[in-house]
């Protein structure tokens, strides 16, 4: 059993009580909502009588079902408008703080929190969000919940839950130019498979993740649940506490040293005790793509889609099913498979610095003909940054179509969906079946930088060739 | 009517029932209930939606499609059997559609949760017992009685140790799986919890 790391740290904090079915009673310091998975919450409050028991620990925004073209209200889809509307009563009647469309707030609630200074080191945070886990690249203890436990959250701030054990991947050396973090992490959910993480908080540590910057941590902490791992997070450090100073919702003044201080008492004791310890060399890293339908289903962008006799009998199955519904061939290399869609966005990779990167490839080039290539800022901060440095521009002379903020095509619950058996180049974070809104649409997952140079070329492309 | 079904209450200690088999790892809840199903404000209409493109894709051939299967109320499935997205909305459609409870090799976390807090036992077996009740599924119907207090399965000629965990067993036994009036018989232990987060004080200008 783990001690001493700064999950166990952070979950004795938070413990209310041992429940006498053995799980403990966890107290939830930060609660995110938004329209998809609350109002099912709010409905049994409704039923049980009870009331939000501390709404200020409770922040909304809208992001799953907000249209990226037109966002002018009503929306065109009835149901997406009843889901806003409804979002907007509870909140109302509730008094929970809500960051609407064009509040200059709204985004994903994921890239949204962090923006905000709301995510902050030592908290518990839960939301009704599997990639809730990205708030863990604070040194904050934070996971996705279901409906139920978002309401049990609104009614007692607390939740039933199993203490998890913890998992530390250490990753040495660093990574090489024109590899990102999504690479890194992607490399490491098909080290370890997409359920090594089952039971475990991953402790990401080691020198490559040292040095990375906060965006990029978040990266990593968000898809700490594709391999399993309901919650991921990193030892707080200066890039943590210079992130979250002077945010909107940041501590500030006298207030601002006691965070500091506290902040800095946090993290994993040096000697503290692992259920297991994992090593990654980060330096052996190339861009990384995804060709099957699971995140785990990955190879470097110079290598081949494996032949089944190379995968272990667990993965067998799995990959003959990929292969099937990919129609690609096993030892079929990566590189130059042709792409229809290029998506930049998502709480995975569509921050400011994710925007900065790709604009960066896309400067002075084209989007192959016939590709269609959009991007979604992750919230309407990153798009008035964007848009001040210009990067919209870059992003449209290309060729991209610029977007309002939201989920977008990364689930596709808006109209922006992939037709047919297409192939996305997407810088999102699931490559399921139908994920992109088509029954049979093909998602390969890379790095923003990735999918620009894919974008160019209209093909799976080494990014480096470009930056280099 | 399936989708008329009330959802459970109180004490669970025995699941009855035929089992319907699902083949494959790494299930995920966006093909357990994909994302378009998720545009609604109540869980009500979700069981006709339950594997709604993999039935599309095979044509009446899907285990959930077969008339055979059309009473199954305790499904079998191999590993990481709901993983991916957090959407309560998966176990929902599947507790719509009639399922009561699930035996796998293993199931990803937050799904797990979610059954529980619905009120879906799910319990585990090691891949070749699964594949022993997954054959016989193929063959003909099989029914199960599943016993939480002895954490077993039986039919006429199987019998199966399930493996639960020990906390989730406990509560199904007591009726406290529907764990919100559970957590507020602690409420002075709640509110002193507020009152010592450290982080609570600093953030005050946020309250």
């Amino acid at each position: 059993m783990s001690q001493d790391t700064l999950f166990d740290k952070v979950w004795d904090l938070h413990k209310v009580s041992s429940l006498p079915g053995g799980s403990d009673q966890i107290f939830i310091g930060l609660h995110l909502i938004h329209e998809v998975t609350s109002p099912q919450a709010f409905g049994a409050l409704k039923d049980k009588n009870l009331k939000v028991k501390f709404p200020d620990r409770t922040v909304a925004t809208v992001d799953h079902i907000v249209p990226t073209d037109n966002q002018s209200r009503p929306f065109k889809d009835n149901l997406a408008e009843q889901m806003i509307e409804t979002l907007e009563n509870n909140c109302l009647e509730h008094k929970i703080r809500f960051f609407n469309i064009g509040s200059g707030n709204q985004g994903i609630v994921h890239v949204v929190a962090p923006e905000l200074g709301l995510t902050q080191p030592g908290m518990t945070i839960a939301c009704g969000d599997s990639h809730t886990s990205t708030h863990g690249a604070f040194g904050s203890i934070a996971f996705g919940i279901g409906t139920s436990q978002v309401r049990d959250v609104l009614a007692t701030q607390t939740i039933a839950m199993n203490k998890l054990k913890v998992r530390q991947i250490w990753c040495e050396n660093q990574l090489s130019n024109g590899v990102y973090a999504k690479d890194l992490v992607l490399h490491i959910i098909n080290k370890l498979g997409v359920k090594a993480g089952v039971g475990f908080a991953y402790e990401f540590a080691g020198p490559a993740i040292n040095a990375l910057s906060m965006e990029e941590r978040m990266t990593i902490c968000n898809m700490s649940i594709e391999g399993g791992a309901r919650c991921g997070y990193i030892n707080p450090d200066e890039k943590t506490f210079s992130y979250i100073k002077n945010k909107l919702c940041a501590p500030k003044n006298k207030n601002w040293e006691k965070a500091l201080t506290w902040w800095k008492s946090l993290k994993s004791d040096e000697n503290s005790i692992y259920d297991d310890v994992i090593e990654i060399d980060a330096s052996k890293i190339e861009p990384t793509v995804t060709w099957g339908i699971t995140p785990g289903q990955s190879i470097g962008i110079n290598q081949q889609i494996p032949l089944l006799d190379e995968l272990s009998p667990n993965d067998k199955l799995v990959a003959e099913e990929a292969f099937e519904y990919m129609s690609f061939t096993p030892g079929q290399s990566i590189k130059d498979i042709p792409v229809d869609v290029c998506f930049i966005g998502s709480c995975t990779n569509g921050r400011i610095s994710d925007l900065r990167i790709a604009a960066k490839v896309l400067k002075d080039k084209k989007v192959y003909k016939n590709v269609k290539a959009f991007v979604v800022p992750g919230s309407e901060k990153v798009a008035n940054e964007a848009k001040q440095e210009g990067l919209d521009q870059i992003f449209k002379d290309s060729g991209f179509q610029w977007r309002e903020p939201g989920c977008s095509m990364c689930l596709a619950m808006n109209s922006d969906k992939l037709i047919g058996n297409q192939v996305s180049a997407s810088s999102s974070n699931r490559n399921f079946k139908g994920r992109q809104g088509s029954p049979s649409g093909r998602t390969l997952l890379m790095s923003p930088a990735m999918v620009a140079a894919a974008a160019i070329n209209g093909k799976v492309s080494d990014v480096r060739e470009f930056i280099n | 009517m399936k989708s008329e079904l009330t959802p459970p209450i109180g004490k669970i200690s025995n699941v009855h029932g035929q089992c319907i088999s699902l083949i494959g790892n790494d299930i995920d809840t966006d093909r357990i209930i994909p994302a378009r199903f998720l545009k609604c404000v109540n869980f009500d209409s979700l069981g006709e939606s339950v594997f709604e493109d993999d039935r599309k894709t095979l044509k009446g051939r899907h285990p959930f499609d077969l008339e055979e299967n059309k009473n199954a109320s305790i499904l079998i499935v191999n590993s990481n059997f709901g993983c991916g997205s957090s959407r309560e909305h998966a176990p929902q459609a599947l507790m719509r559609w009639g399922i009561k409870a699930i035996i796998g090799e293993s199931f990803a976390d937050i799904f797990y949760s979610n059954c529980i807090a619905i009120g879906i036992p799910c319990f585990t077996l090691p891949k070749k017992s699964l594949e022993k009740i997954q054959n016989h599924c193929d063959n003909k119907f099989l029914f199960l009685e599943i016993d939480l207090k002895n954490s077993m399965a039986k039919s006429k000629d199987l019998r199966f140790n399930l493996e639960i965990k020990e906390s989730s067993r406990k509560m199904f036994l007591s009726g406290e799986w529907d764990a919100t009036s559970t957590l507020l018989e602690n409420k002075n232990l709640i509110e002193n919890k507020f009152n010592d987060l450290p982080y609570l004080k600093f953030n005050s200008h946020l309250m």
